[in-house]
């Protein structure tokens, strides 16, 4: 944004093309499907939860976070408009390496976090008088 | 500006093989703007991806205090959830009114936009007054330091969105849909929707998760 206002000489023809350009696949019913999708793919988990419609957390949690990855994806397709072809592959590649990169933040920190308390859960105050 | 993006692209991918492969792309970007936008909006993914983090190797360290369990009102997060929702789809009619050059009916959608996003926050800030009222702010455990970080900086970003939103609206109220105020508006319809993406992260991982636990 600031960069345009420093230099508004920058092309107000290609700005307008562009603009053009990216509204014209945008439809009310494009907003319309992700909307309807999100307000499914939102409810279901909530129900789940709410309704303890399952005895062992563990698989509900393992679905709404099936749900959540879906929700995820409906909401890029229809509200963000990514598709691979756009602004030339760049949003695409950047996307993917972003992904990449939270991939192994958070399952990096889980793991080695759980890990560490496994395995050095604090001594008991018997075994810190033994300690030589 | 296209030039700029064209250069950098073929620095970062080195020489004659990287020009061969962004011809063979078509459409050149003509502003750089949008693309520059989304790339701040990665940068804050891997922020919010940090504070995620952070909460799921913290979340369950109560020490001695509340779980998420004993104080998320799970009905009250489903209201601000479909607030949120909402905002969305009314900021995409916003969108479309924009590219049907009627500013009246955007002006309608953004201000309905900033109207369920104001509700959000005020039923976020009910709900984080209520928790430190009840001593449990996030000095009280390991697990509401990382709750109150990770939710506050999602309602922190929704702020800065409906400040942005209502400096649109007189924008767009005093000059029009010109060029740079619909540049403007693709860049805020970005940001709002990807807050809602990161909102979907926060409702599954901390709230319905931590209800669960």
């Amino acid at each position: 944004m600031s960069s345009l206002d420093i230099n508004p000489a920058a092309g107000h023809h290609g700005d307008e093309e562009e603009l053009d350009h990216d509204t014209l696949h945008i439809t009310v019913g494009g907003y319309v499907t992700g909307f309807v999708l999100s307000v499914i793919l939102t409810a279901i988990p909530f129900w789940l939860v709410m309704a303890k419609v399952f005895a062992n957390p563990n698989v509900t949690i393992w679905i709404i976070l099936g749900f959540a990855i879906v929700q995820i994806y409906v909401h890029m397709v229809f509200f963000l408009h990514m598709t691979s072809k756009a602004e030339g592959g760049w949003t695409w590649m950047s996307l993917i390496f972003t992904l990449v990169l939270v991939v192994i933040t958070l399952s990096g920190s889980l793991w080695v976090m759980y890990h560490l308390k496994t395995n050095m859960t604090l001594p008991s105050p018997e075994q810190l008088r033994n300690i030589p | 500006m296209s030039d700029t993006t064209a250069t950098v692209a073929l620095a970062a991918a080195g020489g004659g093989e990287a020009s061969r492969f962004y011809d063979t792309g078509g459409h050149h970007p003509e502003n750089g703007t949008l693309l520059g936008f989304w790339l701040y909006l990665m940068s804050d993914c891997l922020v919010f991806a940090c504070l995620f983090a952070a909460y799921g190797v913290l979340g369950r360290n109560f020490a001695t205090g509340p779980s998420g369990a004993e104080i998320f009102d799970l009905r009250l997060v489903a209201v601000n959830t479909s607030l949120l929702l909402l905002s969305s789809i009314t900021y995409g009619f916003a969108v479309i009114a924009m590219g049907r050059k009627r500013q009246g009916a955007t002006l309608m959608w953004l201000a309905i936009t900033g109207l369920l996003g104001a509700g959000f926050i005020g039923i976020e800030l009910h709900e984080f007054s209520s928790l430190i009222r009840e001593g449990n702010g996030p000095q009280r455990s390991a697990f509401l330091s990382s709750f109150f970080t990770l939710v506050g900086t999602h309602g922190l970003h929704v702020t800065f969105g409906i400040i942005w939103l209502v400096t649109l609206i007189l924008q767009v109220a005093k000059r029009g849909l010109i060029a740079a105020n619909r540049r403007r508006l693709m860049c805020l319809s970005m940001f709002w929707h990807f807050l809602d993406v990161i909102w979907i992260g926060v409702f599954t991982f901390v709230y319905l998760m931590g209800a669960l636990a």
